[in-house]
């Protein structure tokens, strides 16, 4: 099974990548639209995979990934266990601060079907942030995507004086 | 009450808008949002106590949570009676609450119910009843009970420790009957004792706990199969699906997952329901873990997710109300 590596190929000039793992619905591929939007100064390319690991046949075409978010619904359980298959194909050096975990539909906690303990536990074994949004209602979705794509220039280097592995650091230890 | 009243169902989210929020957050206390072991409930075997609340088994009970009341007292229960007929006169004047088909006269009766306690520590359960009379032969026709509701708090030791002097903990509250009178009883509830009732709805997680909790449960008679009914989202039409098992079936595999008697686990929870998942998805490769578990429906008790519940045995009401209260508890909190 081919392991996700950050640091196996070159970055490109000016432009960041961003890896979308989730499983529900239409909802990676709107948040992705709402990314897209933002306004930016370098160059954005989104990726979007329902599970890990990625078909090995195009990784010669496929860019250096440069952050991965896992997208957990907690009005699926299913979501959840993809995204705990899925991290075993993701290498070690991701977890020092490219990854994060985005957990959403929390405007409707009468419909949770998973145990929230389990997902800070995730978040605390794998030393990654937990996020919390609800991407149906639109100011959420634009705000989550704001904080990801500055999350997003902050891995690919962009942001001088501060490495993701820094910024991690400081997102775990307030959160 | 809030959601009978206006009927925008604000109180509601599982059929309204989505409401922002920050409900994970970490101010709460993770243990706050689900305890990670629980009690397993204990059978009760007194013949008393069983047909003393017979009356609430078979019956499709509306779940409300209540915030605590303030200056309650049980010693004044008759001049509640007293209170809340009036109120209903009056409302009716209004023309509020009336019922096709004729003048009724309503009596209220509200009494103590001291059988429904976890500890002695809890405040006894109130039962509060409608009953009706057709106004055209007062004499010979006999009284009918149209609506009834009670409140309880069985083992709510969590709330109620920490409450001031004046206020009373009865926070969960069952209620069968027509809407129009839960929302004038609701109403008076809440003008009077400063409280506020709220729709109690049961997500996916604690329906998943009940299925596990009730299916360990032994019962004597001989009992129908525990069935969960899913619906699948993201589908242009509503599609339910079933899912039986036979009591035995399910109770042998419960055996062989849970370690400590008289104690369940999240962990077991979550094996058991993985366990019927799968199989499922052996034979007919649908993953019901992507889907909504609406209802649970088993020997000891069934649950809907809209917050309807249906009481099978008595001698396991007060662990299954147990439960419902630590759920209100944590909703009003």
């Amino acid at each position: 099974m081919a392991v996700l590596r950050p640091f196996n190929k070159l970055p490109e000039l000016n432009s960041a990548v961003l890896l979308l793992v989730g499983s529900e619905g239409d909802f990676p591929q709107k948040l992705a639209e709402t990314i897209l939007q933002e306004k930016r100064d370098f160059t954005v390319n989104i990726h979007i995979a329902t599970s890990l690991p990625l078909p090995s046949e195009r990784d010669h075409l496929r860019p250096r990934i440069d952050m991965i978010v896992f997208m957990i619904d907690i009005k699926n359980k299913h979501s959840l266990k993809n995204v705990e298959d899925s991290l075993a194909h993701v290498d070690a050096r991701f977890f020092l601060g490219k990854v994060c975990f985005l957990v959403t539909g929390v405007g409707r906690v009468n419909c949770c079907s998973v145990d929230m303990n389990a997902v800070w536990k995730l978040g605390e074994n794998y030393c990654s942030p937990v996020l919390f949004c609800e991407l149906e209602l639109e100011g959420t979705r634009v705000s989550t995507a704001q904080r990801l794509l500055r999350m997003l220039q902050i891995c690919a280097g962009y942001v001088p004086g501060v490495s993701a592995l820094y910024f991690n650091t400081l997102m775990t230890s307030f959160s | 009450m809030e959601s009978a009243a206006d009927g925008t169902g604000q109180s509601r989210p599982s059929t309204g808008r989505p409401s922002w929020g920050l409900p994970f957050g970490r101010a709460h206390g993770r243990s706050a949002l689900s305890p990670s072991s629980r009690l397993f409930p204990a059978p009760r075997r007194t013949q008393e106590d069983t047909q003393r609340t017979a009356f609430l088994l078979r019956k499709q009970w509306a779940l409300y949570s209540v915030t605590p009341m303030y200056r309650f007292s049980e010693a004044h229960l008759r001049d509640y009676s007293r209170l809340l007929s009036a109120f209903f006169a009056a409302e009716k004047k209004k023309g509020l609450a009336v019922e096709i088909g004729g003048e009724l006269d309503i009596k209220v009766s509200v009494t103590s119910l001291p059988d429904l306690k976890g500890s002695d520590r809890d405040q006894a359960a109130i039962l509060v009843q409608l009953s009706s009379r057709s106004s055209a032969s007062p004499k010979n026709s006999e009284e009918k009970v149209v609506w009834s509701g009670w409140f309880c708090c069985v083992a709510g030791d969590e709330l109620s420790e920490n409450l001031p002097e004046a206020f009373t903990c009865l926070p969960l509250f069952l209620v069968n009957g027509a809407d129009s009178y839960t929302a004038i009883v609701g109403t008076w509830f809440q003008k009077t004792f400063d409280c506020c009732f709220r729709r109690l709805s049961l997500s996916p997680f604690n329906l998943s706990w009940m299925a596990a909790m009730w299916t360990g449960c032994k019962v004597d008679k001989p009992a129908p199969a525990t069935e969960l009914v899913f619906s699948v989202p993201h589908l242009p039409h509503p599609l339910h699906i079933s899912y039986a098992i036979n009591l035995e079936d399910a109770q042998a595999l419960w055996d062989t997952i849970q370690k400590t008697p008289g104690e369940i686990t999240q962990k077991e929870v979550d094996v058991f329901m993985d366990c019927l998942y799968s199989h499922f998805y052996r034979h007919f490769k649908i993953h019901l873990s992507a889907t909504k578990l609406v209802k649970v429906s088993t020997a000891v008790a069934t649950a809907h997710c809209d917050g309807i519940i249906k009481f099978r045995q008595s001698q396991y009401l007060t662990g299954v109300l147990m439960l419902l209260t630590e759920l209100a508890i944590c909703q009003i909190q």
